[in-house]
């Protein structure tokens, strides 16, 4: 950066114009002068602004006004109104949370159980274990969900099999408003997450082996090293999982619209099949895209908040 | 953390293997299923195996039609849907935006990582807070702008927002940035131009991320769901997903149709994860690291 500078000073002093226009014309010479740099990113550059970044703030305004094919008309507030006093947004938030705080924890847990549990074993065992949760994770949505329609399937079902062989009921999961749900949030407990074992076993790796042979002249025992040690060393990966985690359930969507459709009634209306459908189904795009905000404004404030409870807390330790 | 004693050690075995047997259940039920015999598809208590493979032994006079009904699931697949079709389109797209993001993204974050240009934090910003931006938020304006453009049912409306995603710039910049400069500097000594200095120098050293990057993208693409069923409507340019949520619709409980079609759909992905399984392991360990 130094050789530039110098040039570019050089060449200021030489200048004779106002101030202003002499910035401005070294702000363009430094442009012209990195053009390859531009260049390298420019293709990417425009389908960004085009895809990405006009369609987000373009999502905004439609947030304020009725969409219409032949020009939209400003209303102000009064979508997000309509979000505020609908019955059917609020079940949907509702229903999105529950599935939230019961599959958020779990998953995290589970993770941290399981790779508790692999890191310890050889490369051998560790690499079938870490490959055997994952594949799961590698499959699409849409075929995990076809399968678990038909594992929860009333009469010849894999579940409720299972559940009678324990002598457990065995309700017809997905078409009763009080158990549909409670599949659903069952179905994300128990496929794997893959993403998070492999997460943890790697940050588990680079703990150093000396903290657990020094905990250990000091006497402490197996779970006591585990719980003062891994854990607390493991609080950025736990962080960074947790958010993951909470950003996929507040954007659960694909079992939805595969297993229950939503239903029965709106017992399984989740967040994002209520935007999906007030949009492709209703039509009703400005609705639509103010449902979508409120939705990541909510992600936004739960974020914030886990972020600073994880953090809060560990400062606190 | 060393497991010394043995009891504990087949302890854990015990409940990793239960758990693993659990997890991948549905996964073996999508193909046990897609190669049962129709007559015990719907049995009480399901059959844990296909029964062909049994019956194969046990029924040695129709053995001809054990093995055709034990395919008959994909029979009907192929001979009535247009599952082929789907199957190509998925490839296609996949290896098109796959081979864009590869180029796209490394040029990007090449320059995010390595050149000193105005505006360059800039850029680099506005892409990272684009990234905390729920997809769901783009669907209705995307929406509108596919109709405008005559894109609505093409392949090109998957295609180009797919190009658009930032993921990438972000990985490989990270990447990058543990280039050293040196090499890039000394290969403009030589006088190499912008583009061979890219092309022989950066390229080459970015292979582990580009390996990740590509093989995230692949199956991103591969699986994605929502847009795609939101913009085709032409049976001919589905992809897999989106035929596949088509198929259950009109067959709602011939799950052997269903999971027939479910493992078709499934067998390239395991077979990619197979091959390339320490990239994706690499992948979500880069996607772990704090800045």
């Amino acid at each position: 950066m130094s050789s530039p500078h110098a040039t570019k000073s050089h060449l200021d002093a030489q200048a004779t114009t106002q101030p202003a226009t002499r910035r401005r014309s070294s702000l363009l010479r430094e442009m012209w002068k990195q053009r390859a740099a531009y260049l390298f990113l420019m293709p990417k550059l425009i389908l960004f602004t085009a895809f990405i970044l006009i369609p987000i703030i373009w999502a905004f305004v439609l947030a304020f006004q009725e969409y219409g094919v032949f020009g939209s008309e400003w209303v102000g507030l009064k979508n997000f109104e309509s979000v505020a006093k609908s019955e059917l947004f609020r079940s949907a938030l509702w229903n999105t949370l529950q599935y939230t705080v019961v599959t958020v924890p779990l998953q995290v847990l589970i993770a941290l159980g399981l790779a508790t549990l692999i890191h310890p074993l050889g490369r051998l065992g560790q690499s079938f274990f870490r490959g055997a949760f994952y594949l799961p994770t590698v499959t699409s949505m849409v075929i995990i969900a076809m399968v678990w329609r038909w594992v929860y399937n009333y009469r010849y079902g894999l579940f409720n099999y299972m559940l009678s062989i324990f002598g457990l009921p065995t309700p017809d999961w997905l078409n009763q408003s009080s158990t549909a749900l409670w599949a659903l949030i069952i179905m994300s407990v128990l496929i794997p997450p893959g993403v998070g074992i492999i997460m943890y076993l790697a940050a588990m790796g680079s703990i150093p082996e000396q903290l657990y042979e020094a905990a250990e002249i000091d006497g402490a025992n197996g779970f006591q090293r585990w719980w003062r040690i891994t854990v607390p060393l493991l609080k950025p990966t736990t962080l960074y999982l947790t958010m993951l985690s909470l950003i996929g359930s507040f954007q659960v969507f694909t079992q939805i619209l595969l297993m229950t459709g939503g239903g029965p009634g709106h017992a399984t209306e989740t967040l994002v099949s209520l935007v999906y459908k007030t949009a492709f189904r209703d039509l009703e795009f400005g609705l639509a895209s103010a449902q979508a905000i409120v939705l990541f404004v909510i992600t936004l404030l739960f974020g914030i908040a886990q972020y600073w409870l994880l953090y809060r807390k560990a400062e606190e330790d | 953390m060393r497991i010394k004693h043995s009891p504990t050690r087949w302890l854990t075995y015990v409940v990793l293997l239960v758990w693993a047997v659990i997890s991948l259940l549905p996964l073996y039920w999508v193909f046990s299923t897609a190669l049962q015999l129709p007559d015990y598809v719907e049995s009480e208590p399901p059959k844990m195996i296909p029964m062909g493979i049994i019956e194969y032994f046990t029924h040695p006079e129709s053995r001809s039609q054990i093995v055709t009904d034990t395919f008959s699931g994909f029979q009907q697949l192929f001979h009535s849907t247009n599952i082929w079709r789907w199957f190509f389109n998925s490839g296609y797209i996949s290896i098109v935006v796959t081979v864009g993001i590869l180029f796209l993204d490394t040029m990007a974050g090449y320059a995010l990582a390595k050149k000193d240009f105005p505006g360059r934090n800039l850029i680099f910003w506005l892409i990272v807070a684009t990234m905390m931006v729920p997809g769901q938020i783009t669907l209705v304006p995307l929406f509108i702008m596919v109709q405008k453009f005559g894109l609505m049912n093409t392949h090109w409306a998957l295609i180009l927002p797919d190009l658009s995603m930032v993921f990438g710039v972000f990985l490989m910049r990270q990447y990058m940035l543990s280039i050293p400069s040196d090499l890039l500097d000394a290969a403009k000594i030589d006088g190499a131009s912008e583009w061979k200095t890219f092309w022989t120098v950066v390229v080459p050293l970015a292979k582990p991320a580009l390996a990740t990057l590509g093989i995230f993208t692949f199956m991103n693409v591969w699986n994605s769901f929502l847009w795609p069923i939101i913009v085709l409507n032409d049976a001919d340019l589905y992809t897999l997903p989106v035929g596949l949520k088509t198929l259950q619709d009109q067959n709602l409980a011939i799950f052997k149709l269903l999971m027939s079609g479910a493992a078709v759909a499934a067998v390239p992905m395991i077979l990619v994860f197979m091959a390339f399984q320490r990239y994706f392991i690499k992948g979500l360990t880069v996607g772990g690291v704090k800045e």
